[in-house]
Parts: C-alpha cells; sequence; structure tokens
C-alpha cells in the first residue's frame, strides 16, 4: 500500500520544528509501524537525505523505548500494544498518517520525533528502589507474601516506562507511572521500610520536572500499551497523603 | 532516598487534596439547599418556603457553615485556575491530531469550561436571591394562620404599611402570625424572565456533567478507590449528583416559568 506521512521534523532539541509531508510507498501489510519507517528512512538516505529521527530498540514490546504519537493516539490506533507491535494492516491505501513526538515540557524534543525521557529516570533515582545490605543470597520463599498482592505488584512492576500516560494525557500528568513506581514498592514486604519517604521524593521529582496534575480523565490507563491501572493512582494519592497527613519521615530532621 | 520532602500543599497532589475536599463540601451542601428548595413546590403561598428561608439567614450555625460555603466555592475555583496553569505549562506545544473521544469522556476533559459556567450562574444566582433578600427590594408578607383550624389569611406587602421592617413569628388568640420577608414571590417574579430561566437550566445541565466525573474523581484523589464500596460511590455520582440533583433544581425555574404564563 501506499501511504502519505505528515511528520513532525525538527533538527535538534533548539530549533523548532514542523510537519514534513512524505510519501511511503509499497508498505506491506505485515510490516511493523517501525519498519515502515525503516523502508521511508532506506529512502530518504539513498535521496541524500536525513532520515527520520525516532525511538526504538527492542522491537517486541518489552523494552519501552518506542514512542510516537500516530493520528493522535500514543502507540497507535490499538489498544495494549507498543509502535513497534502495531502493524501495517491497521491502516489502508492511501491514508494520510500523522506521527508526533510526544508532547510534554518534561519531554523536550531531542531531534525529529524522539524526545528526552530522562525526566523518568530522574523520578526513579529519587525513590524508585529498594537499599538492600548485601550478603548471602537469601532462601527463595523466606519472606512470604500472598499470591494475589505478588500478583498486584506484578502488574504495577509490568510498566515499560514509555511515556504514554504523559502523552496521552490532557496535562501532560506523569501519575501513572509514578504510581505504578510506588505501587509495586508498596505491596511487597521488601518495600516496607521505605515506604512513605518513597511516595514523597517520588511525588517531589515528578513535581519539580514540570508534568502536569492529574485530572482522572483515564486517558494514560486507556493507551498504556501494558495495562497500568487507575486503581494504582489511588494508591499513589493514598501513600503520598498517608505519608503527609499521618507518618511524615522527617518530622524529626 | 531525601528526607527532606516539600510541605504537603506545594506539591500537586496536595493542591488535587484541596479541590477535591472543596468539592465534595459543595456536593454535600447540593443536598441540603435542594431539600430546603423543594418547599418551592408547596402551594401555599410561599408559607412554608419564606419560613424556611428566614431560619437559613438568622440561625447562627448555619451562617458560620454559610460563610465556609462561600469560601470553599472561592477556593475550589482558584486552585482550578492554579492547577490549570501548571497543566498548561505542562504542554507547551500541542499535538496535531488529538484523540478526541476515543481515551477519555469529554467532561473530563473540560471540567474547567463547565465549571466557568457554574460559576456564571452562581454570581447571577447569589445577585438574584442572596443580595435582593439581604439588600434588595424583595416584598414583605404576613400570614395569619387560625392554629385550631389551619386556615390561612396572607396580606401582602402592598397592604402592609410603609415603615414596615419587622420579622416576626408571634401567636395571638389562637391566631399564629408570621410577618415575613417574600422570598417566594422575589423566586416566583426572577422566574418570569426566559433568559434567566435558560441560564438556570443550560448550568444545571453543566454541574450534571461537571459532577458525573468530579464526585467519583474527587474520591480517587483522596485515594479510596476500595472494591466493595467504589462501584457504589460512582452510581451516586452519577445518578444522584448527576441526573437527581440537576433535573430537580432546573424543575424549579421551569414550574414558576410555565405556572407564571
Amino acid at each position: 500500500m501506499n501511504l502519505t506521512l505528515k511528520v513532525w521534523r525538527q533538527k535538534n532539541d533548539k530549533s523548532t520544528g514542523q510537519f514534513v509531508t512524505i510519501q511511503a510507498n509499497n508498505i506491506a501489510d505485515d510490516m511493523s509501524f517501525l519498519e515502515m519507517l525503516d523502508i521511508v528512512n532506506d529512502d530518504l538516505t539513498r535521496k541524500g537525505e536525513d532520515p527520520i529521527y525516532f525511538d526504538h530498540d527492542c522491537r517486541e514490546g518489552i523494552c519501552g523505548m518506542c514512542s510516537l504519537v500516530i493520528n493522535g493516539r500514543p502507540h497507535g490506533p490499538n489498544q495494549g500494544t507498543t509502535t513497534c507491535q502495531l502493524h501495517m494492516r491497521s491502516f489502508h491505501d492511501g491514508q494520510t498518517i500523522v506521527i508526533e513526538p510526544w508532547r510534554a515540557a518534561a519531554f523536550p524534543v531531542l531531534k525529529d520525533l524522539a524526545v528526552d525521557r530522562t525526566a523518568f529516570d530522574r523520578i526513579q533515582q529519587a525513590g524508585g528502589y529498594v537499599n538492600v545490605n548485601t550478603g548471602g543470597v537469601p532462601d527463595a520463599n523466606a519472606i512470604p507474601i500472598p499470591k494475589r498482592i505478588a500478583d498486584e505488584a506484578f502488574e504495577s512492576a509490568t510498566c515499560i516506562g514509555c511515556g504514554a500516560c504523559v502523552a496521552a494525557c490532557k496535562n501532560a500528568s506523569a501519575m501513572l507511572f509514578v504510581s505504578a513506581k510506588v505501587s509495586q514498592f508498596a505491596l511487597l514486604p521488601q518495600g516496607q521500610t521505605e515506604r512513605y519517604e518513597r511516595a514523597q521524593a517520588m511525588v517531589d521529582q515528578m513535581d519539580a520536572e514540570g508534568f502536569g496534575n492529574c485530572t482522572n480523565t483515564g486517558a494514560c490507563e486507556a493507551e498504556c500499551p501494558v495495562g497500568i491501572k487507575l486503581t494504582n493512582i489511588a494508591r499513589l494519592n493514598r501513600e503520598y497523603l498517608t505519608a503527609k497527613i499521618f507518618r511524615q519521615e522527617d518530622v524529626h530532621a | 532516598m531525601s528526607s527532606k520532602s516539600k510541605p504537603l500543599f506545594s506539591s500537586s497532589l496536595g493542591k488535587k487534596l484541596i479541590m477535591s475536599l472543596t468539592g465534595l463540601f459543595l456536593c454535600s451542601f447540593l443536598v441540603i439547599h435542594l431539600i430546603g428548595n423543594l418547599q418551592l413546590f408547596k402551594n401555599d403561598e410561599g408559607y412554608a418556603f419564606n419560613n424556611y428561608a428566614y431560619f437559613m439567614t438568622h440561625f447562627a450555625p448555619i451562617k458560620v457553615v454559610s460563610y465556609l460555603l462561600y469560601a470553599s466555592i472561592i477556593i475550589h475555583a482558584v486552585y482550578a485556575l492554579i492547577l490549570t496553569t501548571k497543566n498548561k505549562a505542562a504542554r507547551p506545544i500541542g499535538y496535531n491530531q488529538s484523540a478526541g473521544n476515543e481515551n477519555s469522556k469529554w467532561n473530563s476533559r473540560n471540567m474547567g469550561i463547565l465549571g466557568t459556567i457554574i460559576l456564571v450562574f452562581l454570581a447571577t444566582h447569589m445577585q438574584n436571591f442572596w443580595y435582593q433578600y439581604k439588600f434588595g427590594t424583595t416584598p414583605y408578607i404576613e400570614y395569619n394562620t387560625e392554629v385550631a383550624t389551619g386556615n390561612r389569611q396572607t396580606i401582602s406587602s402592598d397592604e402592609l404599611p410603609a415603615t414596615y421592617d419587622g420579622v416576626k413569628i408571634f401567636e395571638n388568640n389562637g391566631v399564629e402570625t408570621v410577618q415575613t420577608k417574600d422570598l417566594y414571590k422575589q423566586v416566583a417574579y426572577t422566574f418570569q424572565n426566559p433568559f434567566i430561566v435558560l441560564l438556570y437550566v443550560v448550568a444545571m445541565a453543566a454541574l450534571a456533567f461537571h459532577l458525573i466525573h468530579g464526585f467519583q474523581s474527587a474520591f480517587q484523589t483522596i485515594g479510596f478507590n476500595h472494591r466493595r464500596y467504589i462501584g457504589f460511590v460512582k452510581s451516586v455520582g452519577i445518578w444522584v449528583f448527576g441526573v437527581i440533583i440537576p433535573i430537580a433544581f432546573a424543575a424549579m425555574p421551569l414550574y414558576f416559568f410555565f405556572k407564571g404564563l
């Protein structure tokens, strides 16, 4: 099939970008969206033009590197998939596809469709970990965890940190990401020691990065490629407000 | 992990907590306001409603709550503005294409527009009744009720002395006399204006959509999403605050408009 792409082209993080119309010809149904862009880039390279710059890595939906807002939908029109898992059979011959980068003040565009998502890394570094004193390897099942708790924590831990929640949110809020990262530790025994410090530190960092506020529209949940639920956001609110109102950690500081 | 964290109300979640709590307080007010105002539908020349209006404006604890209410409205609006400003700044360059209704409901994305309509309505509503009752030209009325039989005679303002300023309730020879401002007549008079009726009905539609999202959103913001009760909270938000209350309020201007035709 032949497609018309309207792609955001931007030289670097200093310049202002604009949409450029590019033809994608002889695209097969079973190509992934990223393979389609590879074909387009081959053409551009042969013509001596600058290829479209976009993020990608594993191409099997687990690394969280690919992004792209395709016709207004982060990761494209399908539910529960990343852009690399989106196939061209979801489009039809002659269609115009608008491809934009994630739009958020906290995710500045680096070049074309790639954005700087290190804001997420800094939120993680603020508290998305457990301090462990290294020593002997502990026995398996030394700490009993009920199956349903383990499952719930696992669901939260499936967040791949792609940033589709921020891209989908009308306020560019990072609440779904932060709530998933706080939840996976808040649910498990290993996370209890730093539980309330973590919620406060990660929310502080989230605010400092310039993400918007959550208005509970649910767009993040609808667009999340791995199905992180809004219940995580309620849990983050609970963790944070409990920490602030009932157990603030820094009262003795 | 840093052990020094920012104060609660400087964080996004703290500001959202304020929105949530003031919003829920305003919701609780709506219930009381509706129950009281249902007396407008009584066919008693405003006896019950005017007595209720007198009580609500002269009972000290109600006064305290009413000032809390005015404060809540202002805080809710001011924080909405603060949060919205931050939200706009969080996405300086918008999308060329937007998903629209494919990933979220229209009302959840436009709470600010709905809230602004409600705020304009509130200003009009306060001018129409609160200001007129307190400082305006609301007429007086006197009810003389025979306690034994319940027969009631009313004397309206044009028959009362010009210097009349008393609001009294007393009993004499088995006749209960109530002299009060006739807010009921003020209501009936105001709702003869079709533009005011239209504004009230539109505002109630905006209120419905605002609360269908807002009521359950307030519970999400305070972290309340217990699986056993959240279904109940969501249905209360939709049916009580999104359907019953706005329709009952909208019925009041329509009732007086069509009654006066």
